[in-house]
């Protein structure tokens, strides 16, 4: 199949620390790939570099043909380029209600009517479970429901691209099943290209159709969840026995027998 | 001011000028500063942690990600707000400024009250006036700026990230912008004189 974002030779570096060392990525139409790694090796950075948040010193991001790296976001925006990007910390508006974080890109970024944008965020809301939220602030509402918006937020402009900085972090178990149930579901909705980074292995592989390991600045494994229990090298089985992932006892293991 | 200003004067026989001296010491040079000195403790130091804030948190990373310029959303209404409201703080400090040394002088002290208004009123010109807008406007961009760039930069300029790198911000911008007050009125007068 052939690759939606195509990512080659990325290299990020912060002074001597070479973060990222030659990123090479294929990253197929309307899939979720799952990005993991130890924490500070350079996940988050991939995903700004990818989101234009950062430039790299060198390398070629490619959405569907189109070289993106390099030009800056107007350039993107102009020739049809759509990324989201769903931040660790939700990054909402303090001082917007929910209804109004979501909505804000579409009113500050979009031409739709007062009217179309109304209908739009409360048709997200209802899908979200929010509608009673929507005039409550960020401070006032639980985790689970600022991941929610966040989420809401990502999606209202219709993304052909979303990126999602450990979408999980500080959830309980019970949470981040139902965050996961959401990507796929709205995943599925959407047609959007997912790009996740995450700590919950093996929870996220539920969800994933393609897994990266990130170690030492590059790209150590690439490929389906299931074949991590096949062709996994020994420091990344290493890497998943200390996250708790058993290859051989792994739920998807046992789907796959 | 009033009360330093009459104890001097009357020296001089000359308590008779306190409105002229409370007048134009106002309209010209206090007013317009002191105002900014103010108004940078309270609001700029709270934008620039606010923007501070927002960096540490992504909110700036999040605009970006939407298409939004940051600076266009978040210091674009408050410059303009800055501009709006640093000339009317100024003249409500000149007006109360003015009618303090009323009660100073005339109600607490020996100065005739139509004596001061009439000096209040013949020594200030339209130029004084004039003079102290546009300290008040040079002020507040300067200001506005300042507190913003160091907000806006935390996560650059901060030789500590979080919560240090947010208080370093705040300090910094405050310090600038009243030293950079302070210079800019010297520079203005030296013009309008």
């Amino acid at each position: 199949m052939d690759s939606f974002l195509k990512i080659r030779g990325l290299k990020k570096y912060f002074g001597d620390n070479r973060v990222l060392d030659g990123i090479d990525l294929d990253v197929t139409a309307a899939s979720v790939m799952t990005i993991i790694g130890k924490s500070g090796i350079g996940k988050s950075v991939l995903l700004k570099c990818i989101a234009n948040l950062l430039q790299p010193e060198a390398g070629i991001i490619e959405l569907d043909g189109q070289a993106i790296s390099q030009s800056r976001r107007n350039a993107q925006i102009d020739a049809g380029v759509s990324f989201s990007y769903m931040f660790q910390n939700n990054a909402l508006f303090d001082s917007l209600t929910a209804f109004e974080n979501v909505a804000l890109p579409l009113r500050e970024a979009s031409k739709l009517n007062k009217a179309e944008i109304q209908e739009r965020v409360d048709e997200m809301l209802v899908h979200l479970e929010l509608s009673d939220s929507a005039d409550r602030y960020p401070g006032e509402l639980s985790g689970g429901m600022k991941k929610r918006v966040a989420l809401g937020r990502a999606l209202i402009t219709k993304p052909q691209v979303v990126l999602f900085d450990e979408p999980t972090t500080g959830l309980d178990p019970e949470r981040k099943f139902s965050v996961f149930e959401m990507i796929a579901d709205y995943r599925e909705r959407f047609g959007f290209t997912a790009l996740l980074v995450s700590h919950d292995i093996p929870e996220v592989f539920e969800i994933s159709d393609q897994v990266a390991w990130l170690d030492e600045g590059q790209i150590k494994f690439f490929g389906k969840p299931e074949d991590l229990n096949t062709n996994a090298q020994s420091a990344l089985s290493g890497f998943l026995s200390k996250a708790n992932y058993g290859l051989k006892s792994s739920p998807l293991n046992g789907a796959n027998e | 001011m009033g009360l330093q200003l009459y104890y001097t004067l009357v020296k001089f026989g000359a308590e008779s000028a306190l409105g002229t001296a409370v007048a134009l010491s106002l309209i010209r040079e206090l007013g317009p500063v002191l105002t900014a000195l103010m108004v940078v403790g309270q609001a700029g130091s709270a934008m620039a942690s606010e923007l501070g804030i927002q960096r540490n948190d992504e909110q700036i990373d999040a605009l970006q990600t939407m298409s939004i310029d940051p600076l266009g959303f978040l210091v674009g209404p408050r410059l303009v707000a800055t501009l709006i409201c640093f000339p009317i703080l100024t003249a409500i400090f000149d007006l109360i400024g003015i009618f303090g040394g009323y009660l100073t002088g005339s109600v607490l002290l020996n100065v005739d009250s139509g004596v001061y208004w009439n000096r209040v009123f013949e020594s200030v010109t339209w130029a004084d006036v004039q003079g102290g807008y546009i300290k008040a406007l040079v002020f507040g961009l300067l200001t506005i700026s300042i507190c913003a760039y160091r907000g806006y930069n935390t996560h650059r300029k901060a030789s500590f990230p979080g919560v240090r790198g947010v208080s370093e911000s705040a300090t910094r911008a405050v310090v600038w912008s009243s030293v950079t007050v302070l210079a800019a009125d010297y520079l203005i007068t030296s013009f309008l004189m």
